[in-house]
């Protein structure tokens, strides 16, 4: 099992180790010790293996992540998971802002709260936040899952296309587009499915409120000129 | 008094409610909602023609033409990459993306800078097969939507363009209109088909030159430090824009003129917001020169090239390289005769088509219609395109040679005067006959 301590080993020879394995490595599981909020740790792994990193992660922790399984033990900077295309990122503390920005696929876990934009231009990932996400949150979200056990801040899924966003608690505003939807059978099967995934235990489907487009700005129209 | 005997007043139009004004007043009120449009400023700016080279004659001596070379080539991303890009020709092809030009016209671009020599850039919206196949030298373009971003994509491209503006538009994000979102669009943008695609103005993940620096450093983290980053702004406050970029680690800066082209922005942006190229290179060159960065990080700018001698006045400007956009489309084929009939039956006419957001171009070149797409060839009209692109290249080295220059990097602002001071006052050279820079020699 490597252990990488970034006190003595530079983040570039890190990322270039974690780059260079191929998928058929047996070196499969990675520790990195004393991240110190370093930038871009594992960053663009394309391969199935599991990085734990010890501490508090930098900016795009794991970003644009391939198939890898990325923990990061402590709290995780801006954009972690950014662009993720499959694999699983699991902070176990807070996670900043645009957590899960933009990604295609894969699941990304917070313990804790995100801050604002969470998921912001998701393009097909599934973020489970425990705790409670930030404004501005699912901003334009394309696609996608966006659950969250806590509450949600102002303007969430502003301008919003097809993601699907469940949320335990409170909203505190909804964006522009968003509106509450039915809970129905798929929808309940979907949160299932991902709070297993997440490892939530003890907290029941039913618990959440659905909220997705109201497909009202799918096309220019001059009368809706005040939302865009 | 025989009233046929009076001369008569001959009717008179405004020149601040021209016919052109009068008729959007008409449009607007009809309607009720802005114009929207492609291509750049259509309105008079002053630009590359207001400035002429001064030849050589006794004080300087010439080189011979088709004797005595003038070299071309140009470095691009020299300051940290890992693999440079090394290109033929300054002249490179602009960001346009699958989704506002056919697949057919991406094609046409990558065959013609190849052959050429240069490269071509992809847009909102990702990097097609195609486009990668035929393209040397692909730059891939990272905007605020990531409609189609991948690492794969990334990993495939020869360098990344971080945008965070483009001169038409500068401040302003996309829109790609339903009637252009085809099943395989809607597919490489997460999109359902036929909707308004709207594009955000700014990055989902970061925020000012500070956090710019650090997504910089995850994509050459991402790409192992190979890849060029190149950092694109539309032309507004260049001598900061380009202080920042610098400052953010970008390998090089390409700076684009209000004239600079879009798939479709509303007419009120394009014609009021931001600076022509010629008023943005000099402070762009002085940001680059205070930091002691001039020919270390790249400069391309972009925004009305049109021929070489456009070419050749902008690398005497202190430019590394240009980009075109329109004028390649024009090589390809856009706003071509040929297609006459069907522009009237579009309420237009050849040369001044722009709905280039509606995707009924008879040209095949700005539509998603299988049909129109695929009266483009994308074979010719690649051919053209490097036709284009060498007669550019060859008229820029006349220019050269007439300076005396052995490479078109040799041009600079001293062969260079002014026909109109504000001109001079932009591109920072005396006018004409003159030993006067306005602002600069009193």
């Amino acid at each position: 099992m490597p252990v990488v301590d970034l006190a003595v080993t530079s983040k570039r020879d890190l990322n270039a180790a974690l780059h260079a394995l191929t998928a058929d490595t047996n070196e499969t599981l990675w520790h990195v010790a004393n991240p110190e909020g370093a930038h871009a740790i594992a960053a663009g792994v394309d391969v199935p293996i599991t990085v734990e990193i010890d501490g508090h992660a930098g900016y795009y922790c794991a970003g644009m992540n391939q198939r890898a399984t990325v923990i990061v033990n402590g709290n995780a900077g801006v954009g972690v998971a950014e662009n993720m295309m499959s694999g699983k990122v699991h902070v176990k503390g807070d996670a900043s802002q645009a957590a899960g920005a933009t990604a295609h696929g894969g699941l990304l876990v917070i313990d804790g709260n995100a801050s604002a934009r969470c998921g912001i231009s998701m393009k097909g990932i599934d973020i489970v936040v425990k705790g409670s996400i930030g404004p501005m949150s699912a901003f334009m979200a394309q696609a996608g899952n966006l659950v969250v056990l806590g509450n949600a801040g102002e303007a969430l899924g502003d301008s919003l296309y097809e993601a699907r966003l469940f949320v335990r608690g409170s909203v505190q505003s909804l964006g522009a587009d968003c509106i509450e939807k039915d809970m129905r059978p798929e929808h309940i099967e979907i949160l299932t499915r991902l709070l297993a995934e997440a490892g939530v235990e003890g907290v029941s489907p039913q618990e959440f409120r659905r909220y997705g487009s109201a497909r009202g700005l799918y096309n220019f129209h001059v009368d809706n000129a005040s939302a865009y | 008094m025989d009233n046929s005997k009076i001369p008569q007043t001959l009717p008179r139009f405004s020149a601040t409610f021209d016919p052109h004004t009068l008729a959007e007043i008409r449009r607007a009120a009809a309607t009720g909602i802005y114009d929207i449009r492609g291509g750049g400023t259509k309105r008079s700016l002053p630009h590359f023609d207001d400035l002429l080279f001064l030849g050589a004659s006794v004080s300087r001596y010439p080189l011979e033409g088709y004797r005595e070379k003038c070299a071309t080539d140009v470095w691009l991303g020299t300051r940290f990459a890992k693999k440079p890009i090394h290109l033929k020709t300054p002249i490179t092809i602009a960001g346009m993306s699958f989704g506002a030009l056919s697949a057919q016209a991406k094609e046409a671009l990558g065959r013609g800078a190849t052959i050429a020599g240069t490269s071509t850039t992809t847009g909102d919206g990702g990097m097609t097969p195609e486009e990668r196949g035929q393209s040397q030298t692909l730059v891939y373009q990272y905007l605020p939507s990531r409609y189609g971003m991948n690492p794969d994509d990334i990993r495939k491209a020869d360098a990344i363009e971080v945008v965070i503006g483009q001169g038409a538009k500068p401040g302003g994000g996309g829109m790609l209109l339903g009637q252009k979102i085809s099943d395989r669009v809607a597919a490489m943008r997460t999109l359902p088909k036929g909707i308004d695609q709207r594009s955000a103005c700014r990055h989902p993940d970061w925020t000012g030159p500070d956090d710019l620096e650090i997504k910089i450093e995850e994509l050459r983290e991402i790409t192992d430090w190979e890849k060029p980053i190149y950092v694109k702004v539309g032309a507004t406050r260049p001598y900061y824009d380009v202080a920042l970029a610098v400052k953010s680690g970008a390998d090089v800066v390409v700076l684009d003129g209000m004239q600079g082209g879009t798939a479709a922005t509303q007419d009120v942006f394009i014609e009021h917001v931001g600076i022509p190229i010629l008023a943005a290179i000099r402070p762009a060159v002085q940001a680059l020169q205070d930091l002691g960065m001039h020919r270390k990080v790249q400069l391309i700018v972009s925004g009305g090239i049109r021929n070489g001698a456009d070419v050749a006045k902008a690398l005497a400007l202190g430019a590394d390289a240009v980009a075109i956009g329109t004028a390649a489309l024009v090589a390809l084929g856009d706003n071509d005769p040929r297609w006459a009939a069907e522009y009237a039956k579009l309420g237009t006419e050849a040369g001044a088509y722009d709905d280039w957001h509606e995707g009924r171009d008879p040209a095949g070149i700005t539509t998603q219609d299988p049909e129109l797409a695929s009266r483009l060839d994308p074979v010719a009209a690649g051919r053209r395109l490097a036709n284009y692109l060498a007669v550019l290249t060859l008229e820029a080295q006349t220019i050269a040679r007439a300076c005396g220059k052995s490479h078109l990097h040799n041009l600079e602002p001293e062969d260079l005067v002014a026909l109109t001071i504000e001109a001079a006052a932009m591109a920072r050279v005396p006018l004409a006959g003159t030993n006067w820079i306005p602002g600069q020699q009193f």
